[in-house]
């Protein structure tokens, strides 16, 4: 068997596997409620640029801390992305 | 992707909404509400937590209207929207959140579809798939779960269609290994 028809099969047991535990929530989804009304107050309660996503001053750190570490180590920046 | 299906927005609703006109806002959001909240379900699997994020959703593309271009489809966009918040959720949810005691007993009791799947079988397999990395979960999720074609995960998560393939192979790759670790052989 190659390693391509033992990866097909993989997928297929995993998905047979996947589907019994968490059951497709399919297409027939709707809200239990109208969300146009909570749109509105939340448009209506938000001051303009109040809701733009701020970032906390940690993950401002974290992503310096990650451009020093790149610059002072550029041979790790492929480890980083193929775990990203 | 510049068709519109036939119960799409017109181009001058869609005109309007990039201007940020508030009635045109209304008219896009009845129009793709359920479709943008049964996508974000289908990723986060909870209905509450589907609707706040559905509302999140518009909210975030009513403030990005101007990068929208009313020339091409409306959905594609949304779902590319929802999708992005629908992961910062997955992402800011702990692992062990996933999967609760009372879903750990409604699995225990649930008949299965397939009766040579023990519930213990399943239950290990929902936590295995708990456990993966959010941006693989999501593939994942759409593409073996869910059924969704891999050029639309691809188009939803902002990535190619090989990349979108690359991450349900190494999800399956995951959760093969993780299942074998708790002695299940898939």
């Amino acid at each position: 068997m190659t390693a391509h028809e033992k990866n097909r099969i993989d997928e297929k047991r995993i998905k047979e596997l996947l589907q019994q535990a968490l059951p497709p929530v399919g297409s027939v989804a709707e809200p239990a409620r109208d969300l146009w009304p909570v749109v509105l107050r939340r448009l209506d309660s938000a001051p303009a640029g109040a809701l733009r996503a701020k970032l906390p001053w940690f993950d401002w750190a974290l992503i310096a801390g990650v451009v020093i570490f790149a610059v002072a180590f550029p041979a790790t920046i492929p480890v980083f992305l193929y775990y990203l | 992707m510049t068709e519109r299906s036939s119960d799409a927005p017109s181009g001058s609703v869609l005109k309007r909404f990039h201007h940020g006109d508030l009635e045109a806002f209304e008219a896009v959001f009845r129009q793709h509400q359920r479709a943008v909240y049964g996508w974000i379900l289908r990723i986060v699997r909870d209905r509450a937590a589907a609707e706040d994020l559905t509302v999140e959703s518009f909210l975030r593309m009513h403030r990005a209207c101007a990068r929208f271009d009313p020339e091409r489809a409306f959905e594609p966009w949304a779902r590319r929207v929802a999708t992005r918040i629908a992961l910062d959720w997955l992402r800011a949810r702990p692992p062990e959140c996933e999967l609760d005691d009372e879903y750990a007993a409604t699995l225990r009791a649930a008949p299965s579809a397939d009766p040579g799947v023990a519930a213990e079988i399943r239950l290990k397999t929902a936590q295995a798939f708990a456990r993966l990395p959010p941006r693989l979960r999501i593939a994942a999720t759409l593409s073996l779960i869910e059924e969704q074609p891999h050029k639309d995960i691809a188009a939803a998560l902002g990535i190619s269609v090989t990349a979108a393939k690359l991450r349900v192979f190494r999800a399956v790759r995951m959760l093969r290994k993780d299942l074998e670790r708790q002695g299940i052989t898939p």
